[in-house]
């Protein structure tokens, strides 16, 4: 028995932080919006407080703000001949649940994509030839600009308070901050945070070798910022536990501290949580999604919600799969090349290393992942690739603290495991470790997709998503050249001890990497090479918008989050402005 | 891979467990305050009865964290440190029972790049893998492991370290993994888990623990230590 409901101007599907955002743009403009939830709602002034929320244990070991894999996992296999084994429990990425979804327990690296990272196909055609772009390597060119997105840019930015310096304010260089990066309209609406001891040490470097070192940019307020929502926010506290937890402070960026606020008494807005969506009904003839089914998790019971304007804004693996599951648009087949559904997924390449500094104090437990020093002089075509045995790159960062005791004691890699000498020598390196970081590229192989599985099923009984992905020789070329970088800056850091950490030759599903999962529905300039057009709007449903980094057409060489954020604003822009009064296609076919 | 059979009162036990998590917290709590008890005396507080572990399993699981973290000057042992009666709590808790875990079958080995595969639950991992260590000690030392000698303790947890042990129908990489994880949680995490005994690691680290709020002294402490006298905890919050 499936109860139907009446019908709205439009029902968001996930209530993270892009669909936050898109929920409270609708109901600024008068739309009476549902938002579905398919975790429990999160209530920082309840769950985010001290004591309680500094517990290493509970959060970072025991992942409580992630999806719970017993209801919906993710199958994986590195190649088309293996067979595709579920995750059990997530290990190399953590996706979230809940209100606020993944961006709850994010690390707040908040950065914006190159103008050349919209253009990467063309830019490498016109730098090095056509027969430049290896043939597997499926990169796409973005369908929208820098520029384009821009002023979207600033309006996240505002909302967020991020932290941070800006190297290139309408067109004007400024030394100190990245000079690589698009023209801003404007600084960055806090300043940005302190660095720890070894964010001093990696820039004291990159400047001994020419660099151009500047402080991360963070997604959290430097200082109390009151966002674009009328929210007061509260300043970074530098308390070293950002990672897989949420904020005491309200200053790092979350749905449920940046815009649930303004948003929860709406009279306009309904939220409904343990409310898991199962399928879109899809009206081939009309074009359209005519509603969704979903699952009330508390009571098992079905419901049907109409909806005019249907926003899926899960996390990546969400987008594809409820295509896949709702018939909507045709599935990518690797061996063919041909369909879209589930093509150019991709990841991020991280190398990291780690300096030991005898006689440097570096207190490790300090700080925030937005107190270290970045040099983006290696990412994307910030570089010239000539002679070069691949293409990306990306910035690599260095710093220390932010590192709880359970999972942040680094030593050096002969020192053994347990006994009286892993004692002696973790409290030896313990005040002591700088970390390194390259955030790599990753562009898109035919090989690497995500399609349906055909042997695990998820709690309602329907077919898991499977994910097919290794890494590729770009990468690992990517990667080597960066580690060569890392390596030339620790060494005129002049450390005691240091070692780096080349990528394994084949991509593992543990331990945890980067959560930057990307594609599956990317975008593009056609349904044939694409699933959405420029203003995330489906080619096969023009009332179906999707969310989220599963509309990128490959990874760059940064954290995905600003360019997220900014495209959720360039496409509910267009929505209100353009869409609400003429539905239909916003680009011609 | 062989089956293992796992016996039905310790599903029971396991299953009964969750409700009573609690109690063995509060108890921690007690054991780690530093005006009930010293780390040198800790051990007396350990609780008489367990939430699910056996006679056989306190016994291993007391050698094993006494020799991954051996009483010497830096902190007491990892028994007297609370980490059988950690390892217990969360066994015995949801985590062990396999809360949001997906459990669903088909069974297949899979590459090392597909993670773990096994259908048991850390509590039924730990309940097998402890039989299985036993079984290997015996046949190897001819004693079970916590008979064995503190060098042969060693020994055995270096041959499981590298693989290099055959045990029945387990992986004792594997199980050595999950131990050792299992051990410096129970060592290092906040004492409301009862392990980290009167704080014992983060003493030994300089930890400060909470309440973490480090915006004034990022500038003021830099290539500076801070000196930590007396860490705090979130019991010392509450």
């Amino acid at each position: 028995m499936v109860t139907k409901l009446n019908e709205v101007d439009a029902v968001v599907i996930g209530v993270g932080m892009t669909g936050a955002m898109i929920a409270k743009e609708f109901t600024l403009a008068g739309l009476t919006v549902v938002g579905l939830e398919r975790g429990p709602d999160r209530r920082p002034r309840e769950e985010s407080v001290l004591p309680r929320i500094r517990d290493e244990l509970k959060y970072v070991q025991r992942l409580e703000l992630m999806q719970d894999n017993s209801i919906d996992t993710v199958t994986f296999r590195n190649n088309s001949e293996q067979t595709a084994l579920p995750i059990r429990r997530w290990g190399a990425f953590l996706p979230g649940e809940g209100v606020g979804g993944t961006l709850n327990h994010w690390g707040g690296m908040h950065w914006r994509y190159l103008p050349t990272d919209f253009r990467i196909r063309s830019t490498i055609t016109e730098r090095y030839g056509a027969g430049a772009i290896p043939g597997d390597m499926t990169i796409a060119d973005w369908p929208v600009s820098y520029d384009e997105l821009e002023p979207y840019y600033d309006k996240f930015d505002k909302m967020c308070g991020v932290a941070g310096k800006a190297g290139n304010l309408r067109g004007q260089k400024i030394a100190g901050g990245n000079i690589f990066e698009g023209a801003r309209s404007d600084e960055y609406p806090t300043p940005a945070l302190k660095p720890s001891g070894g964010a001093v040490l990696f820039t004291q470097a990159c400047n001994n070798l020419g660099h151009h070192p500047f402080p991360a940019p963070f997604g959290a307020a430097s200082q109390p910022y009151k966002n674009i929502y009328g929210i007061q926010l509260g300043a970074c506290e530098y308390c070293g536990f950002c990672g897989r937890n949420s904020c005491e402070a309200n200053s790092k960026v979350t749905a449920p501290t940046h815009i649930m606020p303004a948003l929860r008494d709406e009279a306009k807005f309904t939220l409904r949580t343990n409310a898991f969506v199962s399928k879109l009904v899809y009206d081939r003839q009309a074009k359209k999604v005519t509603s969704v089914l979903y699952t009330d998790m508390n009571t098992g019971e079905e419901y049907e919600q109409p909806a005019g304007i249907v926003i899926l804004s899960g996390y990546v693996f969400t987008n594809s799969n409820m295509l896949f599951h709702s018939g909507i648009g045709e599935p990518y087949d690797a061996r063919t090349g041909r369909g879209v559904v589930g093509k150019n997924y991709c990841y991020q390449f991280e190398a990291t290393a780690t300096a030991f500094f005898e006689d440097k104090n570096l207190n490790p437990f300090m700080g925030s992942p937005g107190d270290r020093a970045v040099i983006d002089d290696f990412n994307g075509e910030n570089f010239d690739h000539s002679g070069l045995d691949f293409l990306g790159g990306g910035y690599i960062r260095g710093g220390s603290g932010a590192e709880p005791p359970i999972g942040g004691r680094a030593v050096p890699a002969d020192v053994p495991s347990w006994g009286s000498e892993w004692k002696k020598e973790t409290v030896r390196w313990y005040y002591h470790a700088v970390e390194f970081q390259n955030q790599g590229s990753v562009y898109a192989n035919r090989a690497n997709y995500l399609d349906v599985d055909p042997i695990y099923k998820d709690a309602l009984g329907r077919p898991l998503i499977r994910l097919t992905y290794n890494a590729t020789k770009n990468d690992h070329a990517m990667s080597r050249y960066m580690l060569t970088k890392i390596d030339a800056i620790i060494k005129e850091m002049n450390p005691t001890h240091y070692e780096l950490h080349p990528r394994p030759l084949n991509f593992t599903i543990v331990p945890y990497q980067s959560t930057h999962n990307t594609g599956g529905t990317m975008m593009g300039t056609t349904p044939a090479n694409s699933v959405v057009n420029r203003y995330q709007q489906s080619w096969a449903a023009h009332n179906l918008f999707i969310m989220g980094a599963s509309t990128f057409p490959q990874q760059h060489g940064y954290n995905p989050t600003g360019t997220v954020g900014a495209l959720a604003y360039f496409a509910s822009d267009k929505i209100v402005k353009d869409y609400v009064k003429n539905p239909g296609p916003l680009v011609q076919a | 891979m062989t089956e293992i059979k796992l016996p039905r009162r310790d599903f029971l036990k396991a299953a009964g467990a969750a409700g009573v998590a609690g109690a063995a917290a509060t108890t921690g709590i007690a054991a780690c305050s530093p005006e009930t008890q010293t780390a040198a005396n800790a051990s007396a507080a350990a609780p008489d009865t367990y939430l699910v572990l056996t006679n056989e399993e306190v016994a291993f699981l007391s050698a094993a964290v006494d020799t991954i973290i051996p009483a010497d000057a830096l902190s007491p042992s990892g028994t007297d440190c609370g980490c059988v009666v950690f390892i217990d709590g969360q066994l015995g808790g949801a985590y062990g029972g396999g809360a949001k875990m997906y459990r669903a079958g088909p069974y297949m080995k899979g590459t090392p790049e597909q993670g773990y595969q096994l259908p048991l639950t850390p509590h039924q991992f730990f309940v097998a893998g402890i039989r299985a260590a036993n079984a290997w000690s015996e046949k190897t030392y001819g004693k079970l492991y916590d008979r064995l000698t503190p060098a042969e303790r060693a020994e055995a947890l270096t041959a499981w370290e590298k693989g290099v042990a055959q045990f029945d129908g387990f992986e004792s990489r594997l199980f050595f993994q999950r131990l050792l994880q299992i051990t410096m949680e129970g060592f290092f995490a906040d004492p409301i888990y009862g392990g980290n005994r009167n704080k014992a690691s983060w003493r030994m680290l300089g930890y400060p623990g909470l309440p973490a709020t480090y915006a004034d002294k990022v500038e003021e402490y830099r290539d500076k230590p801070i000196v930590v006298t007396e860490p705090l905890s979130i019991a010392d919050f509450s």
